[in-house]
């Protein structure tokens, strides 16, 4: 690991200066994702700021019916939130679905949903990545790309987004909240945050670098039945090849999005129209611009029957 | 740093094999863990209470809570498998809570009560959850058994709390302590030997003796 100077920021304030005043500065938060990569000198900080101390740790209702979640509530507490369990079922189970309790009672809602790809080749340094190294080429595409994209993607990258919790706030519509460093805040609706590798798969989402996310708001609760099916490897403790998020209304229309295939959590709003048409309609739509590699192909089909069993259960 | 004898690399190139299918699909790569020794490292003061006892230290930054613990306060209890949050074999309680104390920075515990497998008990006065994986033979070489044993301590809280599980069929009814869910909530401790089912038989016994 390279040395860093560290820093506890106790405001928001102090946190988005350091940010911009230090070059090669970055966020702690959870640290289950940047400390891994640090080890690995994938991630190669000057200086940490550490934002556990910021007090965004509260879950608060909003005046339009839904809920304001803090940058830094950990991603158990989400999940056994009251409210949650009960209005918003599909973001419990997304969160429940991922990593272990160990790695939960750490992780952050605004960590998990900037976590980095798994792609084995990212993570070995021995190898060309366009992530990792602009312009070294992509190892993936001729490798072990199982666990890879086949939507989204471009000749640089085949990158997949690792988040399931992601996927709920992709179905649920949530925005994600931000400060910059002159003070100034915006929000991002979360199908806005990630961007798609084109030629440029090292810059991953549309945060400036001293921008800190301090809440993700989630609006309104939908109703409905509320499922995120996740198939991996092994029935814990793994990543997934093929995640779906969804929420079916009595009368059979919905909405869905996809994990595990695409480098951010994957929705087209006119698939949702799609649904009442069964799971080959609307996957078909879903997949229309694919390009697995073969090792990846299987999951077009894993796809289509995940689809199909997840709307057999809400309609059972 | 310490020289890891023979055994000790096996047992721990084992273990990152069995957790590789959470990070990737075979590239192995454990030439990792590099240093940076040329830097002059920057240091942070930082004090916790450990097992009970106030600890004040002034570490590089780069110390994570579960080196502190091993290398500058010689708690060896609390073992280092795969330090990449892959097998739980460092699992310690912050503020009661499990972590792996491989993927946080010590400095970045100031303030916290940390509880490791020394303080849950000791060899003439053992935990419940320590005597009963004796009883039932809950390891094999041990090796993940600290990990295993500090994480079904507080498992056994996270569901006294209500904290649902991927396995809890509703999630506005009570949580259950079944056989499925103790599974589930444990697999973030992978086991090398595969005392699997007995680690199982050991914590339903404790819980079962809590109720
Ligand atoms: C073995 C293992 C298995 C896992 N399995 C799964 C899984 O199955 N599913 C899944 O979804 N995830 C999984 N994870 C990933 C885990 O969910 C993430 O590591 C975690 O959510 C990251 O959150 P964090 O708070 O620890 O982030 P950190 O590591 O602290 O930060 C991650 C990134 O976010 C930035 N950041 C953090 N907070 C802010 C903020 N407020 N504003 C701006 N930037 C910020 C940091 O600078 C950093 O770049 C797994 C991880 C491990 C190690
Ligand atoms: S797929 Fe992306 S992350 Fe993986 S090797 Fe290629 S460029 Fe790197
Ligand atoms: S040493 Fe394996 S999870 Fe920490
Ligand atoms: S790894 Fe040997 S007892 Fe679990």
């Amino acid at each position: 690991m390279r040395a860093f100077s560290y820093q506890r920021a106790s405001s928001i304030e102090e946190a988005a200066k350091a940010a911009v005043g230090t070059e090669g500065a970055k966020f702690i938060a959870g640290g289950t994702n940047l400390l891994d990569l640090m080890k690995l000198e994938i991630e190669t900080p000057t200086h940490l700021i550490d934002v556990n101390g910021l007090g965004l740790d509260r879950v608060e209702p909003t005046p339009e019916g839904g809920l304001r979640i803090g940058a830094l509530v950990r991603n158990t507490d989400l999940a056994a939130d009251e409210r949650i369990r009960r209005d918003y079922a599909l973001l419990s189970r997304a969160l429940l679905a991922g990593a272990s309790a160990q790695l939960r009672n750490r992780a952050t809602t605004a960590g998990n949903l900037l976590q980095r790809t798994r792609c084995p080749y990212f993570y070995d340094t021995n190898q060309p990545c366009n992530k990792r190294q602009p312009g070294s080429g992509c190892a993936a595409l001729a490798g072990f790309s199982r666990q890879l994209a086949v939507v989204g993607v471009s000749d640089a990258c085949i990158a997949s987004h690792p988040s399931d919790m992601a996927v709920a706030m992709r179905v649920l519509d949530a925005a994600v909240e931000t400060v910059r460093a002159d003070g100034t805040r915006r929000s991002i609706p979360i199908a806005e945050l990630h961007r798609l590798p084109g030629d440029t798969p090292h810059i991953e989402h549309v945060l400036e670098r001293s921008e800190l996310i301090t809440a993700v708001v989630l609006p309104k609760p939908l109703g409905g039945k509320q499922i995120y099916r996740k198939v991996r490897d092994r029935a814990s403790y793994a990543f997934a090849l093929v995640s779906i998020g969804a929420v079916v209304q009595p009368d059979g229309t919905g909405r869905v999005a996809i994990g595990g295939i695409a480098p951010k959590p994957w929705r087209e709003e006119a698939v949702d129209n799609e649904l009442a048409n069964g799971a080959k309609a609307a996957a078909a739509k879903l997949l229309a611009n694919a390009r697995p590699t073969e090792q990846n192909a299987f999951k077009l089909t894993l796809v289509e029957r995940t689809l199909s069993a997840v709307l057999a259960e809400a309609r059972g | 740093m310490q020289t890891p004898g023979a055994l000790d690399i096996s047992r721990r190139d084992l273990l990152v094999a069995s957790a590789a299918t959470v990070t990737v699909a075979g590239a192995g790569s454990l030439a990792h863990a590099k240093t940076n020794t040329s830097a002059a490292p920057a240091g942070t003061k930082v004090s916790f209470t450990v097992n009970g006892e106030r600890r004040e230290l002034e570490l590089d930054n780069r110390t994570t809570l579960l080196d502190a613990l091993r290398e500058h306060l010689h708690l060896t209890g609390t073992k280092k498998g795969c330090d990449h949050g892959q097998c739980g074999a460092c699992t310690v309680l912050v503020d009661g809570r499990r972590v792996n104390a491989c993927l946080t920075l010590a400095v970045m515990h100031d303030g916290d009560e940390i509880t490791t497998i020394e303080g849950l008990g000791q060899p003439d006065n053992l935990h419940p959850m320590q005597a009963a994986f004796v009883k039932h033979d809950g390891f094999q070489c041990g090796f993940c058994t600290p990990g295993q044993i500090c994480s079904s301590v507080a498992m056994l809280d996270e569901i006294k709390a209500n904290i649902p599980s991927h396995v809890t069929a509703d999630l506005t009814a009570p949580s259950e302590i079944t056989p499925a869910e103790i599974r589930e909530r444990m697999s973030g401790n992978i086991c090398r030997c595969g005392a699997y089912s007995n680690i199982v038989e050991a914590i339903t016994e404790v819980a079962g003796r809590k109720a």
